[in-house]
């Protein structure tokens, strides 16, 4: 049997999908830019894929950029933001818990003299308190950037509050949805969110492919340059079918988002509740009832992260340890270890990430595994109590 | 990005376990780190390395290089086993990925640290 639960790291792009792309390659293909019929109907493509992706999340289609995917994204709004609030000041407020493509994006900028960083402090949870935003908060702050939900833990941000916060004070907010969109509502205006970074291979779209709201009256300047492409704001030829692709995934994900938060839910409820009850000395990382529907995130005491990879792998079981990027590297996970982890039970962690096409006969199948595996290699380790 | 050899090695680990009353303990790594590897040794009267087993906290490739190593010294003299080096593990396992390369390091430091307990109990003895 052949099991994938590492949805957080990309997902099947799903049939429908697919199908609405092919065009986009075969028959649409001219630049949207040039000036005939198949320009003509590459963009009405565009047009429309752009309508669909800003109805998602209340949004207005010209607040929709596309780009090469979520980390370009995420550099783009990072960096623009700050280029263009130079008079304003060089204050930039993240936190610990961020995804790589902002945090070493926004340590790089520190480097660069561009910025000062504050990088805020999580609680056990992983979660950032709107409180910890507002105090941190100076007269020459210029951004603040915090995920929507985290790629490891699941945690969902209190995106609204943070929003607020940072609208009274006149301060951009950014905020790193790339876990979060299509899986949970986003509402850009009710949140207050001025920028945000979305990639479609998150919830069953094509890889290298994504898009940055940019909220109307906010200029940023433009991360690539060259053509006047997306007004300006991105040169390059649109990737047409790729966004095609993304905007027929998130309108397919945002029409399903409830009923697949119930059924995704439940089986991964399930496989909570089957590890706890079945592997003893494990703790759950991540908000226990606010967090992403898809995600489950364990600590496993006594062994490491990357053999119980090789094992369920042996299996026919992908997982991941902390994030993928994570596991190819030697460093415990920062987002783990910010959240108050000891090295050691950092190491153990355990990632499990489902999907609308997860089966309850593939959570059996895990649950009836994973407790071996994890007797087996605990049985190797010399931190296991033997009394136990 | 292993190779087969380092899976067999991972899959079926030769000598796992511990031996009681063991001529020589050796521990190295630490767990912040996310290795520690335990070699325990059976040694008789002319120095030869009768039984090895090994306990170990790592990845993929730490379990390996002890399970090969424990395979490299056993039957072996001491001063045999002294002179394992991690390039004869890593060389034994058909390789490893750069990043790994410490997993071998380990293992050599382990088979060491547990003679060197051996030399020191056996000459408290004396």
């Amino acid at each position: 049997m052949k099991v994938y639960l590492d949805n957080a790291a990309t997902t099947m792009v799903r049939k429908e999908v697919v199908d609405a792309m092919i065009p986009a390659f075969t028959t649409y293909y001219g630049n949207p830019s040039s000036l005939h019929e198949f320009a003509r109907e590459a963009e009405q493509l565009l047009d429309s894929a752009r309508k669909d992706v800003a109805a998602v999340i209340n949004a207005k289609p010209d607040e929709i950029v596309f780009t090469g995917g979520g980390s370009e994204s995420d550099n783009m709004a990072l960096r623009g933001a700050v280029a263009a609030n130079k008079k304003k000041g060089k204050h930039v407020i993240t936190s610990a818990v961020e995804h790589h493509a902002v945090l070493y994006t926004l340590q790089a900028m520190e480097r660069e003299g561009l910025i000062d960083l504050t990088i805020l402090p999580v609680d056990e949870y992983a979660v950032v308190s709107a409180e910890s935003v507002a105090n941190a908060l100076r007269d020459d702050t210029v951004l603040v950037s915090i995920m929507f939900a985290n790629n490891e833990v699941g945690t969902i941000n209190p995106i609204a509050e943070i929003g607020k916060v940072c609208r009274d004070k006149s301060v951009l907010f950014h905020t790193d949805a790339v876990q979060a969109t299509g899986h949970v509502p986003i509402d850009v205006v009710e949140m207050n969110i001025d920028l945000m970074a979305i990639s479609a291979h998150k919830f069953h779209g094509p890889k290298g492919v994504g898009a940055l709201y940019i909220r109307k009256g906010v200029r940023i300047p433009s991360l690539i340059i060259g053509g006047g492409q997306e007004k300006k704001r991105r040169a390059g030829t649109e990737n047409v079918p790729g966004i095609v692709g993304l905007a027929t995934a998130l309108k397919l994900a945002n029409e399903h988002m409830t009923e697949n938060a119930v059924k995704v839910g439940a089986l991964r409820d399930k496989l909570l509740k089957g590890i706890a009850d079945t592997i003893p000395d494990v703790k759950l990382n991540g908000h226990p009832t606010n967090r992403l529907p898809n995600n489950v995130n364990y600590s496993i005491r006594y062994i490491e992260g990357e053999s119980i990879l090789l094992m369920l792998d042996i299996n026919g079981i992908a997982a991941s340890s902390g994030s993928a990027c994570t596991s190819g590297s030697l460093d415990p996970s920062h987002v783990l270890l910010a959240m108050g982890l000891p090295h050691e039970i950092a190491h153990g962690s355990l990632r499990l990430t489902l999907s609308e096409f997860t089966t309850e006969e593939e959570i059996d199948y895990v649950l009836d595994l994973l407790p071996q595996i994890i007797q087996r290699l605990r049985d190797m380790s010399p931190l296991y109590p033997k009394q136990k | 990005m292993y190779t087969e050899k380092v899976m067999d090695h991972f899959k079926n680990p030769r000598n796992v376990g511990e031996i009681e009353s063991a001529s020589g303990v050796g521990t190295v790594g630490n767990a912040k780190c996310g290795d520690i590897m335990q070699i325990f040794l059976d040694i008789d009267e002319n120095e030869i390395i009768r039984d090895v087993k090994f306990k170990t906290f790592g990845c993929g490739a730490a379990v390996a290089t002890s399970s090969m190593a424990t395979e490299m010294i056993k039957g072996k003299s001491v001063d045999e086993a002294l002179k394992i080096t991690n390039a004869a593990v890593v060389e034994a396992l058909e390789g490893l990925p750069p990043a790994k390369i410490h997993c071998s390091v380990l293992a050599e430091e382990a088979v060491k640290a547990a003679i060197e307990d051996y030399m020191k109990k056996r000459d408290e003895a004396k």
